[in-house]
Parts: structure tokens; C-alpha cells; sequence
């Protein structure tokens, strides 16, 4: 039981970066704007959370300051695409380049240091229960924000009115120009955000995860993200079954290895990526539902004047 | 990938250009340009770092006589060749590529440039103007297998590697023999992660083998995230690659660290003197390419002094880690009783020895 338990606390520990991202990322997407970045935040926001830690102690300020340097990235790419109206794909693709070599310059004097451990929740009498304790009521303290992050942006998106304009200007921001609504601080906010939880998603692998800072430490998570926000037809809940489902088949394939069992590893390795594959597919084979759930206007630039 | 490389380039080409731009005044002989193709970040702390070391020992023994190039980030594959390339028209005269991965890409360069002098590291191919030069890892791998056998107290040892490439299976083998050596109960717990630097994936592995048993652990892989999470759990870790005690003096048992630099600052001396051939050097312990840094001291007496006897020996060509009588897994006969194991058998190895679990990936 101690070892289903520990797998699952593994599955959340490598899921919650992903949480972090694709939620940012969803929000960002369903304003009507595709940022290709999210890498390149992530990473940003490691080596700033990672520098505060070493430089503070102090975890909550680390926090802050790994959803200032993404929210900064995602600054920098709204002024390019939502200001200047260069193509969101290329502005996307550069500021992963941009975060990726920024952050290494940054961080030349921080790869042999190592951060102490991330406080975990501790609630007397839960936290030290057998088997579930650790598991409920003993993670660090992000995987509960995580949790409530998506909880949050859910409410936000389906309940509140704010997160009604936000999706009409994600639909059609033409119309949602005509009656008023400032398409562009909208989106402007909305990448901010984004750029914000893909901070802290780079952050978690720089503090809790493993915690200390290498070069591209975030090894290409910030394009998985973006491919659960498609997984997850935009939707909040679905992101994050998405980031566990992905979390589970990566440390399964490495604890049926620990086990001994003979499927070749790299078959193990690729299980993550071809279930992505499958359920873009087969999400895209409903060609209305899709229609249904992806921002009309996703990519498209946006021309105040029109 | 491939963005992130070009990135780094532009950056190297910069600093090579604002270098050029202040060295011009103040030398009128042309300094030699040596070129490095690193698969990974210098910053990993650990196999490009250590390869990094040997290009910075080459700019101290040479100061303004040579200009050093570092190219970071180099995937293995066709941007390799790319890289390589442009390195040799730049006019480097001597090109250090430093992964197995490279050695295709480099043979290609070298046929194209046969004035340029190339050297490729942890390869078996060569050409007139294209050396190979490696280290025999597995001699500390041995004897971290020996410390790592004394000191698990569960009797299982976990390890993080790779690719299943003959580099990486005689690491486990080595590390096995070693920990068998010193614990006749010992068993090893393999996890293959298919990357060489992923701190994320690394650390999952860690945690996956500490949560089946393990409580030693070593890895093939390039961060420092595994020794990370042992000492999170208050567990023994061995370092790779770099001396990783500093990310957790009180977890770390030792690390395998690679000394690169005597070999690589001959070979650039040897290039400028004009007395450059080709050849393929494998250099142990004995030239001091394995380097054991200090051994924890929390680690007992005669569990340091075995492992130090061990290294001695190793050093005076008096123990060789594969010595037979030796079986593959599948239980036929490798090695006869007393017969060491044949370069080229290493080289190759493409088996686990008898007593290891689980399959070779393939």
C-alpha cells in the first residue's frame, strides 16, 4: 500500500509543473491568442524562483517572483503580438528561444547550488496518517495551489462575468470590439496570467522537484503543456486530467522498469507522447466539438481599426 | 532543439567576435583556434561541465597563444555535422567534439577538412586527421559498485542510466561487479529514461527506485537531480560525471569525476608543435582521467579503505573490474577464470553479466 501511495505522490509530483503551464496557457488560448512560449517562461521562472530562493529563503517570495519572470516574458510577447501585431507563432517560438538563453546567462552562477526543502502542508493528526496521509495532506504546499489554480480558473471562466468577456473576445474579438470591450488589455491580462502559472510551473522543478537550477532544466515540458491545453479541448478540469494522465504513464514506465518488467523502455518512454497523439485525434474526428471548444479566434491578429 | 542550439551559437559567435575585436590590438601573432562541440549545457554540472574544464585548463596553459570556441547544446545528429563544420572553416585548427554522438558527424568534417585536426571523444572510429580519445569510467564505476555494496543496508542498489550503449551497459556491469564484489547479497535496480540530461525525469527515477527499495543510488545521466533526492530522503547517492558532494556533502558517498584536461591540453601542445598524429587513447586511473574526489566521511574506515585498496590496484594494473571467471546474463561463458576482459569486448558490450535483473533494452 506505502508503495501505490508513493508511486502516486510521484505521479503528482511530475504532473504539477504541467498543471501549472497548460492552465496558463488555456486561459491565454481561450482570450484568442496562441503563445508558443510557454517553454520559454517556464524556464524564466525557474531560474527567477530559483535565484530569490537562494538569495531570500524565502519560499513565498520565490513564488512571486517565478510569476513575475514569466508574467515578464508574457509581457514582452503581448507588446510584440497584441501591440506591434507581429505573428503570434514566430513571436511564440522566439521568446522560447529568448527564455531559454536569458535564463542560462542567469543562471551562470547558480548551477551548483541547491535550495532547501519546500514546505509541505502538515496538519496535525491528518498529515502523518498511514499510507494517506503523506499523499492528502502532507504534499508541498504548490501541488494544493495547483489544485485550486484550476478550481479558480474554472470558476472564473464559467461563472463570473469577467471570464465571460474574456471567452467572447477568445470567440470573436471583432464583435466583442464593436460592443465595447478592450480586446487588447484583455489579452494583455490573460497572457500575463498565463505567462504567470507557466512561471510557477517552471519554478516547481526548480524548488520542489528537484530543487536546483541546470540549464534547460525544463527539458521540454513547456511544449507539452501546450499540447494538453488541445488534449483538454480548452477546458480546466480536463487540463489537469490531462497533465495527471501524462504524470501516470512517466512514472509507471519507470517504476515497471524498477520492477523488471521487459517492455522495452523506449516503447515505455514514447506511451506518454502517442496517448497525447491518439486523443488529438480522436477529439479531432468530432469535427464539431471541437469547433465547439477551440476560441474561434485563436491566432488571428487583431486589428483595432476594423 | 534545434532553436535553442542556434541561439547559443549567436551568442558564442558574439563573444567570439567582441573577444577578437580586443585580442586584435594587443597580439600580433595569431593565436591557434581550438574548437569544442558540447552536447550539453556547460552549466549541467556534471559531463559537459567536466568537458568544459579540459577547453578552460587548454586557455590556462596556453593564455594568448590559443582562442578557445565553445559551442554548447549540439544535438547529436545532422545540426552536429553543421556545427562541426563551421567550425572548421572559422579556421579552428584542432576541434575537441566531446559526445559518442558526434562521431559520425565528425568523421564526415574531418574528411572534409583534412588540414583541421579533430579529435572525438568516447567513439571507436578514427581517420588521419580524426583521433579518438576516451576514458575507462568503468574503473570508477567499480569501485563506487564496492562502496555502494557496503553500504546499502536493504541490499538494493538503484541506477539511473541512459541509453542502452555499450558506454552505459559496462558502467552497470562494472558497477554490479564491484557491488557483488562487497556484498554477495546485493541486487540492482535499472531504470533506462531515454535522455541524458532531463533534472525532472532524472529526479521521477530516483524517487521511483527509492520507492522500491533502493537506498543507494547511481546514475548515467547528466544533473545533479538524483543526488538531489537522496539526500531529500536522507539516503547515499554517487555523483557523475563532476564532484557532485557540494549539492549534498552529507548524501554523497563520491563521484566519478572525468578528468579530460591532461590528454586534451598534450593533444593542442602537440598540434602546435607539429608532432599531432592520430590515435585512439583510453586512459584509466593509472593516467588520472577517473578521478574518486575525497570519500564522504561518514562512510566507515574499511569501507573507505577497501574502496581506496581498490584503487591502488586498479592504478598499478594489478585488478582489472572484469576479471573472469565471468558469465553474461544468459548464463554463457564471457571470460575464463583469471582472463581479463579484451578492450574490444568492452567497447562493444551489448549484454549484462550473470546476476543482474531485468532485460537489456535494445
Amino acid at each position: 500500500m506505502d508503495l501505490i501511495a508513493n508511486i502516486l505522490i510521484g505521479v503528482i509530483v511530475a504532473s504539477t509543473p504541467l498543471v501549472f503551464a497548460a492552465l496558463g496557457e488555456l486561459v491565454a488560448e481561450k482570450s484568442g491568442v496562441l503563445n508558443l512560449g510557454v517553454e520559454g517562461m517556464m524556464i524564466m521562472g525557474a531560474i527567477a524562483g530559483f535565484a530569490t530562493i537562494i538569495g531570500t529563503g524565502n519560499p513565498a517570495l520565490a513564488l512571486v517572483a517565478a510569476m513575475a519572470g514569466g508574467a515578464v516574458m508574457a509581457l514582452l510577447f503581448a507588446i510584440l503580438t497584441q501591440t506591434l501585431l507581429a505573428n503570434q507563432v514566430a513571436s511564440g517560438l522566439a521568446l522560447t528561444m529568448f527564455g531559454l538563453g536569458i535564463s542560462a546567462l542567469w543562471g551562470q552562477g547558480y548551477s551548483g547550488l541547491s535550495a532547501g526543502r519546500f514546505p509541505r502542508l502538515d496538519l496535525p493528526g491528518l498529515s502523518n496518517l498511514p499510507v494517506v496521509g503523506e499523499l492528502f495532506f502532507g504534499e508541498d504546499l504548490m501541488v494544493y495551489l495547483s489544485l485550486g489554480a484550476v478550481a479558480g480558473v474554472w470558476w472564473f471562466l464559467n461563472r463570473t462575468r469577467g471570464g465571460l468577456v474574456l471567452r467572447a473576445v477568445g470567440e470573436n474579438h471583432d464583435a466583442a470590439h464593436a460592443i465595447g470591450y478592450p480586446v487588447k488589455r484583455i489579452r494583455y491580462l490573460a497572457l500575463m496570467f498565463g505567462g504567470a502559472m507557466a512561471g510557477l510551473g517552471g519554478a516547481y522543478l526548480s524548488l520542489v522537484q528537484t530543487p536546483l537550477w541546470a540549464e534547460k532544466m525544463t527539458a521540454g515540458r513547456g511544449w507539452i503543456a501546450l499540447a494538453l491545453v488541445v488534449f483538454a479541448a480548452w477546458k480546466p478540469w480536463r487540463s489537469l486530467l490531462g497533465a495527471y494522465i501524462f504524470g501516470g504513464v512517466t512514472i509507471l514506465q519507470l517504476h515497471a522498469q524498477a520492477f523488471g518488467v521487459s517492455i522495452p523502455a523506449q516503447y515505455l518512454s514514447m506511451l506518454p507522447y502517442l496517448a497525447t497523439i491518439i486523443v488529438l485525434v480522436l477529439i479531432s474526428r468530432d469535427k464539431l466539438k471541437l469547433q465547439f471548444n477551440a476560441p474561434a479566434s485563436l491566432g488571428k491578429v487583431f486589428y483595432a481599426a476594423s | 532543439m534545434i532553436y535553442a542550439s542556434m541561439t547559443r551559437r549567436g551568442l558564442a559567435a558574439f563573444a567570439l567576435a567582441a573577444g577578437t575585436a580586443m585580442a586584435g590590438t594587443a597580439h600580433a601573432a595569431d593565436p591557434m583556434k581550438i574548437g569544442f562541440v558540447h552536447v550539453g549545457p556547460i552549466g549541467d554540472g556534471g559531463y559537459t561541465f567536466q568537458h568544459h574544464l579540459s577547453a578552460e585548463a587548454v586557455k590556462k596553459e596556453f593564455g594568448d597563444k590559443v582562442k578557445v570556441t565553445e559551442v554548447e547544446n549540439v544535438p547529436e545528429g545532422p545540426d552536429a555535422e553543421r556545427v562541426i563544420t563551421q567550425l572548421a572553416q572559422d579556421g579552428n585548427k584542432i576541434i575537441f567534439t566531446t559526445s559518442f554522438g558526434f562521431m559520425n558527424p565528425t568523421l564526415k568534417a574531418a574528411a572534409q577538412f583534412p588540414e583541421v585536426k579533430f579529435e572525438h571523444a568516447t567513439g571507436f572510429k578514427t581517420a588521419d586527421n580524426m583521433a579518438n580519445y576516451n576514458i575507462r569510467f568503468y574503473e570508477g564505476r567499480y569501485v563506487v559498485g564496492l562502496l555502494a555494496g557496503k553500504l546499502t543496508k536493504s541490499n538494493t542498489i538503484g541506477y539511473i542510466a541512459s541509453f542502452p550503449i555499450p558506454e552505459v551497459v559496462m558502467g552497470i556491469n562494472a558497477a554490479y561487479l564491484g557491488a557483488k564484489k562487497a556484498n554477495p547479497n546485493v541486487k540492482m535496480k535499472i531504470i533506462w529514461v531515454n535522455t541524458w540530461f532531463d533534472p525532472g525525469k532524472e529526479g521521477d527515477a530516483a524517487k521511483a527506485l527509492i520507492d522500491q527499495g533502493a537506498d543507494v543510488l547511481m546514475q548515467h545521466t547528466d544533473s545533479a537531480a538524483a543526488v538531489k533526492v537522496a539526500a531529500e530522503k536522507g539516503l547515499w547517492a554517487v555523483g557523475q560525471s563532476s564532484d557532485m558532494a557540494h549539492f549534498a556533502p552529507d548524501n554523497v558517498i563520491t563521484s566519478i569525476a572525468d578528468n579530460w584536461a591532461p590528454y586534451v591540453v598534450g593533444r593542442v601542445k602537440a598540434a602546435m608543435d607539429g608532432s599531432w598524429k592520430t590515435g585512439s587513447v583510453w586512459q584509466g586511473m593509472k593516467e588520472g582521467a577517473v578521478e574518486i574526489p575525497a570519500i564522504n566521511k561518514k562512510v566507515p574506515e574499511d569501507v573507505r579503505k577497501l574502496a581506496e585498496t581498490a584503487m591502488a590496484d586498479i592504478a598499478a594494473g594489478k585488478l582489472h573490474p572484469f576479471t573472469g571467471p565471468l558469465k553474461k546474463q544468459d548464463g554463457s561463458d564471457w571470460l575464463a577464470d583469471g582472463k581479463t576482459a579484451p578492450d574490444g569486448d568492452l567497447l562493444g558490450m551489448g549484454f549484462y553479466v550473470q546476476g543482474i535483473e531485468g532485460e537489456l533494452p535494445k
